[in-house]
């Protein structure tokens, strides 16, 4: 079967000027990226700032062009189809937005926040919307006492519970969520985490989860992508990742992750230096400067995303030596 | 010997115009020196709002109204401003979670750590700068002969974040305050801070009043833990004693919400409440409400906190 989602080798550069204006330069905020997304399934995406985890959401949506690549959904090119033969399509894919606060009309009331993409993609028209707003409400744990209110009456966990009704309203098949718990506090970022699962099982929704926590990714994830600098450095089944890392960076992040019990406190490993400039990145693999691991082959040669066994895909010469730096597990 | 720092029966209020929002509704701690106290509590819980009594900085419309802040020997409710400002950034030192926040965009780096200096300890200019470069390479940064002539704009997050450090440790603080320190911060760059600020305390023997949401970085850093909610602690204890022998249903209710690297739990347990606002509290605390019996209120009136083992208070009727 045709996977939903297949993306191959997507690339998209950005303009910026230089430190001084005028000259221009290429930022690459997606560097080849390539995988595929089975119908149900969730797939984590997770990176530090600017690995390129938003523009893949962002290019998805087609809210901004790429600038070569293929994305095909349900077998069907999307880059290919004009936005008139877009349009219906737009309906099956819905984005959940970081940031409650922003992503919402503060002028418009929830039912009508609700109820516009009913109307607008022709699912239900007149009275039909309300009642189907209503139910919407309640599936995402509101009900219809909040129909007339506005965005601001309501609290932040509140806030993304709207924006998930609002995505589920046209019925999508795939859902990328964008960093939708990170503005939310520990108690509330569970509820919507549940929900969110709930909800997955009961419409059989598909997730592209896009976060740069890595223990909600792992939590909600059936597979997990890892992102550096514009690249997936590592894909793999979430538990899989987390218990034999192939790549060394996804080793360093595990390693970062403090862990929430005092009674295994460990000496730190860490990652040198910070994250280079997607502008300048480093040649070769762009991992290199910080790697423990890193040999002169890899100064010059882009080690590709290959399957290191049992769908395990990483991109690093020396694939097989990680682990030794792995903080022991708890046990 | 008595603590470094304590805090006792501490009220904050903010007088709005649509009524008292009670930020602080009597909370009581202390540190000793070389010891971290994390304060850990979710949005509003009036975590930083306690760190900026401490340092007498709470925004209008917000006043202490009650209690009493010790610090080596002073109380610092009632010493004058002047003294107060003497204190302030040289005894007791704080670092917030935006570093850009705490930057002046239009002066050095150099300058403003400098600034401190002279501020504090009268150092002339070029002498401010020698030790700003000290500073500099103690909390990492490389090249900071070079650094110290540069603006915030042309840091990394990091990096500026190291900068605060450095300002904050200008005047070798018995106190440091940090707020969400690594919240901003990617979680590579999260760890290095927290390991240099754990380095910098055992260095100096400081005292940190560690605020923050992340039970992680608590695990991993703190000595003891104050867990709050609406204005008031609801468990105090030793670090281990709160991972491993919780009491209070807050506590309980927020260790079950995290969700952990490797335990991939089919379902995470969320604490009740849609995360309400301090505004739309009615008079006693609504999470206590809806706590069960040893834990929620009696005729209006809040249980005490009471110490249940050695060291390890919890807010509940006997």
């Amino acid at each position: 079967m045709t996977p939903l989602l297949d993306v191959r080798n997507l690339h998209k550069s950005f303009d910026v000027s230089g430190p001084m204006g005028g000259r221009r330069l290429k930022l690459r905020a997606v560097d080849g990226v390539s995988f595929t997304l089975e119908r149900g399934e969730t797939l984590g995406v997770v990176g530090e700032s600017g690995c390129g985890k938003s523009t893949t959401g962002r290019l998805i949506m087609r809210l901004i062009e790429p600038d070569s690549g293929e994305i095909f959904f349900e077998g069907q090119d999307i880059l290919k189809l004009s936005p008139r033969k877009f349009r219906p399509l737009r309906r099956e894919i819905q984005m959940i937005f970081q940031d409650p606060y922003s992503s919402l009309s503060p002028r418009m009331r929830i039912g009508e926040i609700i109820g516009e993409p009913l109307k607008i993609h022709g699912l239900a028209q007149g009275d039909a919307i309300r009642k189907e707003v209503v139910e919407l409400l309640q599936k995402v744990g509101l009900g219809e006492e909040h129909y007339e209110r506005f965005p601001h009456e309501f609290s932040g966990g509140q806030r993304q519970r709207i924006g998930i009704a609002r995505a589920l309203a046209v019925r999508p098949k795939l859902i990328i969520a964008d960093e939708p718990v990170s503005a939310l506090d520990l108690s509330i970022q569970a509820q919507v985490v549940n929900l969110m699962q709930d909800l997955q099982e009961e419409f059989g929704l598909t997730y592209l989860f896009i976060a740069h926590d890595l223990s909600v990714i792992e939590h909600i994830s059936d597979r997990v992508a890892v992102m550096y600098l514009g690249r997936i450095v590592e894909l793999a089944d979430a538990e899989e990742l987390y218990r034999a890392p192939r790549h060394p960076y996804t080793e360093a992040l595990l390693n970062a992750v403090p862990v929430p019990d005092p009674h295994h406190r460990r000496p730190r490993r860490l990652l040198k230096g910070e994250i280079p400039s997607p502008i300048f990145p480093p040649p070769g693999c762009h991992f290199h400067p910080r790697c423990p691991y890193a040999r002169d082959v890899c100064k010059e040669v882009n080690p590709p995303l290959e399957d290191k066994g049992g769908k395990h895909y990483a991109a690093c010469h020396f694939s097989n030596e990680v682990g030794k730096f792995r903080h022991s597990e708890k046990k | 010997m008595p603590p470094l720092l304590s805090v006792s029966n501490l009220q904050t209020y903010f007088f709005t115009s649509r009524g008292i929002v009670k930020a602080i509704r009597g909370i009581d701690f202390s540190i000793e020196e070389g010891k971290t106290l994390a304060l850990v509590g979710e949005s509003g819980c009036g975590k930083s709002m306690t760190a900026l009594s401490i340092l007498r900085l709470v925004p209008p419309p917000g006043r202490i109204v009650e209690g009493e802040i010790r610090f080596a020997g002073d109380d610092l409710l009632h010493i004058p401003e002047e003294e107060m400002r003497r204190i302030r950034g040289n005894q007791i030192s704080m670092v917030f979670q935006e570093p850009m926040t705490s930057l002046n965009p239009v002066f050095r780096i150099g300058d403003q750590i400098g600034e401190v200096l002279r501020v504090h300890r009268g150092l002339e200019k070029s002498k401010a700068l020698e030790a700003s470069i000290e500073l500099l390479k103690q909390v990492g940064i490389p090249s900071p002969e070079r650094r110290v002539r540069e603006y915030p704009h042309q840091l990394s997050g990091g990096m500026r974040q190291r900068v605060v450090i450095a300002m904050a440790l200008a005047c070798d603080p018995k106190v440091l305050i940090a707020d969400e320190p690594t919240t901003a911060l990617d979680v590579t760059i999260q760890a290095q801070i927290m390991e240099l600020l754990k380095k910098l305390q055992e260095e100096r023997g400081m005292a940190t009043l560690l605020i923050t949401h992340d039970l992680g970085v608590v695990a991993e850093s703190a000595d003891h833990v104050a867990i709050m909610n609406s204005g008031l602690i609801m468990e105090y204890a030793p670090v281990t004693t709160v991972y491993s022998a919780p009491v209070h249903p807050y506590t309980q209710g927020l260790l079950g919400c995290i969700p952990r690297l490797g335990e991939k739990r089919q379902r995470l347990m969320p604490v009740g409440s849609q995360g309400r606002t301090l505004a739309d509290l009615p008079p006693g605390s609504s999470f206590l409400d809806a706590c069960p019996e040893p834990f929620a209120p009696r005729r209006g009136q809040i249980p005490p906190l009471r110490e249940v083992s050695a060291g390890h208070f919890v807010r509940m009727w006997s």
